[in-house]
């Protein structure tokens, strides 16, 4: 390694550092992360839009418009493969609502699909019936239903695998920052735990032991549970020496206050929710002391957060094409909502008896709108973040 | 800027001092290491520097510890992140973040520094400790070498102006070792940085030392004072200061450069005489393997290799971290499939020897000797390696007793110093008697008593014919030891020969004493010891 002197060494960082400025410039529009918060407000959108629906072409649709996203801006990273998991949990899911009403569902509808003997439990047993006649109409309506979780999940898992779980503990507000990073640390900890058993297990058979199985995990638990505790104690002295945790000044009255704005901010919420949910009517004043309640928590979390000294290091930034993508999930949940209002037969579609699903051109529109972000965004940088 | 005041530290009221009366005043830019056997207080003395000592740890400390003026006492360890910068031994168990850039930046986000100087600190430690190709690189798929320097420049971002380190080099190969020596060198020459240094590696990083704090255990104060009056009279000291006073050199030299310019007449003296050498009688082969090929999802770990065994051999495995040395050991016990080609131990194939049948066949003490051991007492542990074994009760406790008399009963595995806890490993893997012994990494955070320990004991089971297998970083360990030594580069042998041959033939792989006495082929202190005695009586007669 060639010694260079101090003065050297700092024009040519600088030089370099100029450098690569520029060239980040310059690629700038091609290639960046969006700000995950962007990604997780469209999901949320196309979630909302979901939840008004149960027309099956709509849903498939929107399932379609996450899944062409994802596939155009997924980044190369060990988390973006969540959106397979999550598909696969989906199509689990519309499997056994369907399967749930074959078997146990409640009878209905008069057109016949699939004639099967069925029996009806004693009273004692609630009455369930089991089997029976398989008839299209609640088969239908069990499908549909399915398939609105189904569309919510598979929007999730867009955003979980478009958005970086790391920049989005970036965006944690500074108060609740000490949870966001024990749950990356506790998620950074799973992998390093399996592969610790692994690692246990094999060494067992170095001991001359031919117990595999249940026995052999158990035997396997006490090494990995003392290495992940160790593990655990240098991670918090190491965290402790690098000056996590470092607080400002607060004086009394300033803590005081903030504890006195998170109560009063719990205390409406709860009245709140008891207005909403409790009283069996729609009360005016619920949903505002819910409102009020959320205000004060949200004070009190910028209260706390000014404690807080730590500064981001690159944090996330909003562009244009990250308000863009965050403004179409509300425009397309907002045209679902309109929608479902101007045309609730076609959101709603009967099933008894069954029609064919139609479109509506506000739905249709959102559909297309929805897709929007798999053009606008910027691609995701090349290795891993 | 580091000033110790009486200070002396215990873990309870009535446990043994850990650290006793340490008074000691480290000026700024000054490069102090601390030297001691296991378990004797190195890391209690490190971690008293910022403050984890007493106040992470719990413990009971008198006298004050004063750095930059501000009192461990008063301030917490996290109020002295600006002037301490702590690398702890695994870097990779206490990095906070996933990417390298983000781990340099972690630091400064805790100081709340402005996010333009943090841009500007980051770059500049990535072009200060040559990282700026590893920038957006997972910190896991980092080599052990990139991991300590990125550790380094974790902790110096925010330009503190006392930097701690405990065994930075240990768990590294000498070329990786190298690499993080020259960039403190250049921290401390460059900035004027305040170095203090655990290490058991003497040899390594002795010759950047401007104080030594040799700590001689419990109840006992440290000695403090110039690098070669300490180790002159150290019982720990690394093999050129062993061969100085075999020799009889004064004043001591400590670096092989000084060693050197006064061996000339030792050189002279030593001419004509043949270095004794351990030979290995004519033995059978005991395990062999054919153009074997290890495959992993993301690399080739061994890319056809070619190998066999004798017994009575001490083979050395050497080579980069990630070479392909431990998947070598793994193929031996079976643990890693092969992808091509054959491997055969005693005539088996070890995938097909169950765990009861594997181990009177190979035994294989792995890089972490605690995975091995799963009871909660010594002697519980011995009990079961006596039925795993199918060995008569007692065998595993008389070999333990052999091996490290000092290891009570009833004390938890856990508890046991990193060299017993070796020892006891050791023990376990012997008690069936397997004659092929496979060691990963045996000396890794081992003083030199227990290395030399280990080097006799080796020694003995090779007389006795079990053949043994180390990978190691070591290259006095393999000096002393190996009978061979074969090197790997990725997953492939690019040497193989007598430990003499290939030790001589490199300078990252000689021993200190050859570089000494180079180009003679004089290897170890023990071999010229011996060759100056005879040489004496030969004299006199």
């Amino acid at each position: 390694m060639a010694v260079v002197t101090p003065s050297r060494s700092r024009s040519r960082t600088q030089s370099r550092l100029k450098s690569r400025e520029r060239t980040r410039k310059q690629t700038q529009q091609d290639d960046r992360w969006l700000h995950p918060v962007a990604w997780w407000a469209w999901a949320a959108g196309l979630a909302v839009a979901a939840s008004t629906t149960t027309n099956p072409l709509l849903l498939i649709g929107l399932m379609v418009s996450a899944g062409v996203v994802v596939e155009m801006r997924k980044p190369v990273a060990p988390w973006a493969r969540s959106f397979n998991f999550f598909v696969k949990l989906a199509i689990l899911v519309v499997t056994i609502r369907v399967l749930a009403q074959v078997l146990i569902g409640a009878p209905g509808g008069t057109t016949t699909v699939v004639p099967m003997p069925g029996a009806t439990l004693p009273d004692w047993l609630a009455g369930v019936r089991l089997g029976g006649d398989v008839m299209l109409e609640p088969l239908l309506g069990a499908f549909y239903d399915g398939l609105r979780l189904a569309a919510i999940l598979v929007v999730v898992g867009a955003a979980s695998s478009l958005a970086s779980p790391a920049r989005l503990l970036k965006s944690v507000p500074a108060a609740i920052y000490e949870i966001g990073v024990s749950v990356v640390v506790a998620a950074t900890f799973l992998p390093q735990l399996v592969s610790d058993v692994a690692r246990v297990r094999a060494n067992r058979r170095l001991r001359g032991r031919s117990d595999s199985g249940l026995r052999g995990y158990g035997a396997a638990a006490m090494p990995v549970l003392h290495g992940a505790m160790d593990r655990s104690i240098t991670l918090a002295a190491a965290m402790d020496s690098r000056g996590y945790g470092r607080a400002g000044h607060r004086s009394t009255a300033e803590r005081n206050l903030s504890a006195g704005v998170l109560l009063a901010g719990l205390l409406f919420a709860t009245i709140g929710a008891y207005g909403l949910l409790g009283t069996g009517a729609a009360t005016w004043w619920g949903p505002t002391f819910i409102a009020f309640g959320v205000g004060f928590i949200i004070l009190n979390m910028i209260l706390a957060g000014r404690r807080s000294i730590r500064t981001r290091y690159r944090p996330n930034v909003w562009h244009a094409s990250d308000v863009s993508t965050a403004l179409i999930g509300a425009i397309v949940a907002g045209l679902f909502v309109a929608a479902s209002n101007v045309s609730p037969s076609v959101m709603t579609p009967t099933v008894s008896p069954p029609t064919w699903p139609s479109l509506s051109l506000l739905s249709v529109v959102g559909l297309v709108i929805a897709m929007i972000p798999a053009f606008i965004t910027p691609t995701p940088p090349k290795g891993a973040s | 800027m580091i000033e110790f005041d009486h200070v002396s530290f215990r873990y309870s009221p009535d446990g043994p001092m850990v650290l006793t009366d340490v008074n000691m005043s480290i000026a700024e830019g000054e490069f102090v290491l601390v030297v001691g056997s296991t378990g004797c207080g190195k890391s209690t003395l490190l971690g008293s520097i910022n403050g984890l000592v007493p106040h992470f740890t719990g413990g009971y400390l008198s006298g004050e510890i004063r750095i930059a003026g501000r009192a461990t006492s008063r301030y917490r360890p996290r109020d002295l992140a600006d002037i301490v910068g702590m690398v702890p031994q695994d870097p990779l168990a206490s990095f906070v973040t996933d990417t390298v850039e983000e781990e340099l930046a972690y630091t400064m986000e805790c100081l709340g520094i402005a996010p333009d100087v943090m841009r500007r600190r980051v770059e500049e430690t990535l072009d200060l400790l040559g990282l700026e190709d590893l920038r957006d690189r997972p910190l896991r798929t980092l080599s052990g070498g990139q991991r300590q320097r990125v550790a380094i420049g974790a902790v110096m971002t925010a330009h503190p102006t006392v930097l701690v380190l405990d065994e930075p080099t240990s768990a590294l190969d000498p070329g990786a070792a190298e690499e993080v020596l020259a960039a403190l060198h250049r921290l401390v020459h460059d900035l004027g940085v305040t170095v203090v240094l655990a290490e058991h590696r003497l040899e390594r990083v002795v010759q950047y030392a401007d104080r030594v704090v040799a700590l001689a255990g419990p109840n006992t104060p440290p000695m403090i004072g110039d690098p070669s009056t300490i180790l002159a009279g150290a019982t720990i000291a690394p093999p050129v200061v062993h061969l100085a006073r075999t020799v009889g050199w004064d004043p001591m030299p400590i670096t092989i450069r000084d060693a050197r310019r006064r061996a000339e007449p030792l050189r002279q003296l030593l001419t004509g005489i043949t270095p004794p050498v351990r030979v290995v009688p004519e033995s059978s082969t005991i395990a062999s393997m054919r153009d074997l090929v290890i495959r992993y999802p993301e690399v080739m770990a061994l890319k056809g290799v070619d190998l066999s065994i004798r017994r009575g051999e001490i083979v050395a495995l050497m080579g980069r971290n990630g070479a392909g040395k431990s998947s070598l050991l793994h193929a031996l016990v079976g643990a890693a499939e092969p992808a091509a080609g054959n491997v055969s131990i005693d005539g088996h194939d070890p995938r097909s020897l169950s765990g009861p049948d594997l181990v009177h066949h190979i035994g294989l003490v792995p890089q972490e000797p605690g995975d091995l051991l799963e009871a909660n007492t010594v002697f519980e542990e011995c009990t079961a390696s006596d039925r795993d074994a199918g060995a008569p009760a007692g065998t595993t406790r008389a070999i333990v007793a052999l091996l490290a008399p000092e290891i009570l009963d009833t004390t938890h595995p856990r508890d046991l110093s990193e060299g017993q806890r070796l020892l006891l490993a050791l023990a376990i893997v012997l008690a069936a008697r397997p004659p092929l012994i496979c060691l990963d990494e045996p000396t890794r955070g081992l003083d030199y008593h227990t290395k030399q320990r280990l080097t006799e004991i080796v020694t003995d089971l090779a007389n006795a014919g079990h053949a043994i297998v180390l990978a190691t970083h070591d290259v006095e360990l393999t000096a002393e030891l190996a009978t061979r030594v074969v090197i790997l580069a990725d997953g492939e042998i690019v040497a193989d020969g007598s430990t003499v041959d290939i030790t001589t033939s490199s300078p990252m792989f000689a021993p200190q004493v050859a570089k000494v006495l180079a180009p003679a082929r004089w290897l170890t202190v023990d071999q010229v010891r011996t060759a100056l005695g005879t040489h004496a009586r030969e004299d006199s007669a």
